[in-house]
């Protein structure tokens, strides 16, 4: 019955209920929510649209057709390339070994996990800097065997990496905590390999966490301003990505060239938002329960 | 020893994966923001008080703080309302408001930064009807608490939403049945439920403003001891090679990071142990 009515028939059971609001009162709270979300992300959603496209079709698409553009999009996605990967090899790694073990120091770990969302990206590019920067404590020994990091790719790569690092881990470990390790455990009991394990039995279940923690990392890491900024030195055409390629023909008043690469950047962050919905629902579908006999309750009381 | 660290399992990989990680992050996280650290001790005490309270940098600690808390204010009332009409309500377009609600954690901040400073400029879609009025929002600190509220819109929607989503209703319908109207039902039965939600919200936003860069310095005008937040000073200090400037100021923003995120935590945790307890 509880579940019938918590599906089935929401909004009949709310507006016979004694516990909403006057029409009134609700109408007002819609528009003011509406009017909130209008002056801070509709008109801006907007905005980068119109703007790019202002000076017509033309402009929008020779904004992509020159040296510095392809130059910003090819280190953009190169940078991502590296980045992604490893990111999403640790979060696995990491996650695997919070949610399937216990051991001392755990919180320690999901902490340090956690520590770059919590630092100014300012701050995730200065680190970098004061390592291998001229004046770093590397500094002088890279000079001299001729290595460049910083105002080069691999400190926009290492810059990335830092601020991305927590992405797709914070999405496997709650998951993987709740699945428990029941199915592991039989696997192995049965005589499966660890590898088996992971790629027939946990991989299923954690796919569409894990794609989603990757497509999000990977936004991120094409996205991430600050910490690029402070490493990168925006070198035209060698340093620039997709970001500070905006900055640039910003300031430089070029409009409609910088909001033509924002828009790109803008749909890559729809297309993250429009992967976290679907992402979402297959998570709650009844048809990927992670636990058969929860899945087979469920079916039942229906 | 081994055993008493670590409670025996039949699964394979844990040293694999607890090397590998504890690898990465000393790698990637912990060498680099320890060296943070290190780089500061090598001023003297005097030194590093002397650069990180000079007007410049007090002036800068002021707006970035001072308008993040205000930003992630106006957050909590917005972010509250936002939440209870996706979860109360049902309106056309829902779905899509609920996911267009975590846009400012997925738009590179850059886009963000130029995209507000545009419409809010005297000549934009909002400034030109703001700028008769005597409002002037982009290149002041005005400007700077758009972008700071922008950035932190999602933090207070995503943690009071499945707050509110999991109230049992019955306990309202109660409330109303033993004659409270609908405010005092709302604000001695739904709010003592919703705060702890709400605050977490708030602080989260707060953090993630008082750190913020790119959104804000297209928008700022970023005028020294007006409108010039600290990571900008920072990244200042860096572009003229005052390296032990920047790494003062770096520790000072870092030291207000670990203190807000050990709030978000404790947070949390009342915020658990209150669902917990139901």
């Amino acid at each position: 019955m509880e579940s019938i009515n918590s599906t089935g028939s929401k909004e009949l059971q709310w507006k016979d209920s004694l516990t909403t609001e006057s029409p009134l009162v609700r109408r007002l709270l819609i528009a003011a929510a509406f009017l909130y979300l209008t002056f801070f992300l509709f008109v801006p959603l907007l905005a980068v649209f119109v703007e790019a496209l202002k000076g017509g079709l033309a402009a929008y698409v020779g904004s992509f057709l020159n040296d510095d553009a392809i130059a910003a999009i090819q280190l953009t996605l190169l940078v991502a390339a590296v980045a992604v990967p490893l990111n999403a090899l640790f979060g696995v790694a990491a996650a695997w070994a919070i949610a399937k073990f216990d051991f001392a120091g755990k919180q320690i770990l999901i902490t340090l996990i956690d520590m770059p969302l919590a630092v100014s990206p300012v701050i995730s590019g200065l680190i970098y800097v004061l390592l291998f920067g001229a004046q770093g404590w590397l500094g002088p020994w890279l000079l001299e065997n001729d290595i460049k990091i910083i105002f080069a790719l691999p400190g926009i790569v290492l810059a990335t990496i830092f601020v991305t690092v927590p992405f797709v881990a914070r999405e496997l470990i709650p998951l993987m905590q709740s699945q428990g390790r029941e199915e592991e455990e039989a696997a192995i009991t049965l005589g499966a390999s660890g590898w088996q394990t992971f790629r027939r039995v946990t991989l299923p279940n954690i796919k569409w966490s894990l794609l989603y923690g990757v497509i999000l990392c990977n936004a991120r890491a094409m996205g991430e301003f600050g910490a690029v900024s402070v490493v990168s030195g925006h070198i035209r055409g060698l340093t620039n990505t997709m970001p500070l390629h905006v900055e640039i023909l910003y300031n430089e008043y070029n409009a409609v060239s910088a909001f033509a690469v924002a828009s790109l950047l803008t749909l890559l962050a729809i297309v993250t938002l429009a992967a976290k919905a679907i992402v979402e629902r297959k998570i709650h579908s009844p048809a990927i329960v992670a636990d058969p006999i929860a899945g087979v309750q469920a079916g039942s009381s229906r | 020893m081994r055993l008493m660290l670590k409670q025996p399992s039949v699964l394979p990989g844990f040293g694999l994966t607890l090397g590998f990680s504890v690898f990465y992050l000393s790698l990637i996280v912990l060498i680099p923001l320890s060296g943070l650290f290190f780089k500061t001790s090598t001023l003297s005490w005097e030194q590093f008080w002397g650069v990180i309270t000079t007007p410049r940098a007090i002036a800068s600690y002021q707006l970035t703080f001072g308008v993040s808390i205000v930003g992630a204010i106006i957050n909590g009332l917005f972010g509250s309302i936002i939440a209870w009409v996706l979860v109360r309500y049902h309106f056309p377009g829902q779905s899509l408001v609920d996911a267009l609600v975590d846009l400012p954690f997925a738009l590179p901040t850059a886009v963000a930064g130029i995209t507000l400073a545009a419409i809010y400029s005297p000549n934009g879609w909002i400034g030109q009807y703001l700028d008769p009025l005597g409002i002037k929002v982009a290149f002041t600190p005005l400007g700077v608490l758009v972008a700071l509220t922008f950035i932190g819109l999602p933090f207070v929607v995503r943690t009071v939403q499945p707050v509110l989503q999991d109230l049992d209703r019955e306990v309202e319908e109660a409330a109303t049945t033993l004659g409270a109207n609908r405010w005092q039902t709302f604000w001695a039965v739904i709010m003592p439920e919703l705060w702890p939600a709400l605050l977490t919200g708030i602080a989260m936003a707060f953090a993630r403003a008082v750190g913020e860069y790119g959104s804000v310095i297209f928008i700022a005008g970023n005028m020294p001891l007006k409108s010039e937040i600290t990571p900008l000073l920072i990244m200042t200090k860096l572009e003229q090679y005052d390296y032990a400037g920047a790494t003062a100021l770096g520790v000072v923003m870092l030291v207000a990071s670990f203190v807000l995120a050990l709030m978000i935590n404790l947070l949390q945790w009342w915020s658990t142990a209150r669902h917990r307890n139901q």
